[in-house]
């Protein structure tokens, strides 16, 4: 990766069909929970009470679905090397993740592999799993592979149902 | 209590006006572990062609989140916010979040369907400026245990 690049734009994927993007890791805590809980407003005592979390029927406190989203949506934006290029972006949240109350936290890994890739933009699916098992479903981004976007791109077109 | 048939089409009042701060993004970034300056520098956004530092991809939920609470905690719905988990979401971007905006939101109840003793709430929220530039559509689908339904 070549980010010290003295230009005014940052480098475009070459990304064709059939393209496996490297395998991102990323690392969730306690104090990673208690962090976007402020940052996004989100304070369900699920994602950060045990006591509460045991008490709805869940193994423990829990991460927000939201974070494991956005841990997605962070491999897309290092992939694509602009978060702007992600333009589209969905999931299923298909089962939570248990975030033990320690120093250690739980491994989170996104694989993505490039789909179709038409008048510039490429789809791309992603595999986002925590020991091995899949957290989210359907899991899939639209990233422009051309010059960031300075004007608005083009209007939503469908829903998140499918 | 079910809820009320009549939610679905329901479009809910536009959020009280949210000014997005650079301290704000560099926070919601940093809880994400996000160390690219892009987020944290205004001079590397520039550098990379943005007009400010742009919220990652997934920032529109702050402000979606606002309209979203509102459904939940409408009186009138009938949501019982301790049985709601998020099943689905999505984000359709017309162009990032950046510092600067001072932003809106308007949810609108897409459809409203049972399964399995649950109710799938389906909604977007339009994200806006306050002058109507669409910044970002977000779709949620909310599954809401109803109580004393199967208990699957």
């Amino acid at each position: 990766m070549n980010s010290d690049k003295q230009s005014p734009r940052r480098e475009q994927p070459e990304w064709v069909e059939g393209t496996e993007l490297p395998t991102q890791t990323y690392t969730l805590t306690r104090a990673d929970l208690v962090a976007y809980a402020g940052a996004s407003g989100d304070h369900n005592p699920i994602h950060w009470s045990d006591r509460v979390a045991t008490a709805v029927g869940l193994p423990g406190v829990v991460a927000h679905g939201m974070i494991t989203m956005a841990l997605g949506a962070r491999a897309l934006a290092a992939w694509a090397g602009d978060p702007a290029r992600v333009t589209d972006y969905g999931v299923r949240f298909t089962r939570p993740v248990v975030v033990p109350d320690d120093d250690t936290g739980v491994a989170v890994e996104v694989r993505g592999t490039v789909g179709t890739v038409d008048d510039g933009v490429a789809a791309v699916r992603l595999s986002v799993t925590c020991g091995e098992q899949s957290v989210l479903g359907q899991a899939k981004a639209s990233v422009l592979l051309g010059p960031v976007p300075v004007a608005p791109v083009l209007a939503a077109d469908d829903r998140v149902d499918g | 209590m079910a809820l009320d048939p009549a939610l679905a089409g329901r479009t809910f009042p536009e959020t009280a006006a949210h000014d997005v701060s650079r301290h704000e993004v560099a926070r919601f970034a940093a809880a994400l572990g996000e160390t690219d300056p892009i987020y944290h520098d205004v001079g590397a956004a520039q550098l990379a062609g943005h007009r400010d530092v742009p919220g990652p991809p997934t920032f529109p939920i702050v402000i979606a989140f606002e309209a979203m609470t509102a459904l939940m905690t409408d009186p009138g719905v009938g949501i019982e916010l301790r049985n709601v988990v998020h099943a689905a979401q999505r984000f359709v971007a017309s162009r990032p979040v950046y510092a600067g905006d001072v932003l809106a939101a308007t949810l609108t109840v897409e459809s409203v369907r049972q399964a399995a003793g649950t109710d799938l709430i389906a909604t977007r929220s339009d994200v806006a400026t306050l002058s109507g530039e669409h910044v970002c559509r977000a779709y949620a689908t909310l599954a809401h245990r109803v109580p004393g339904g199967d208990g699957s």
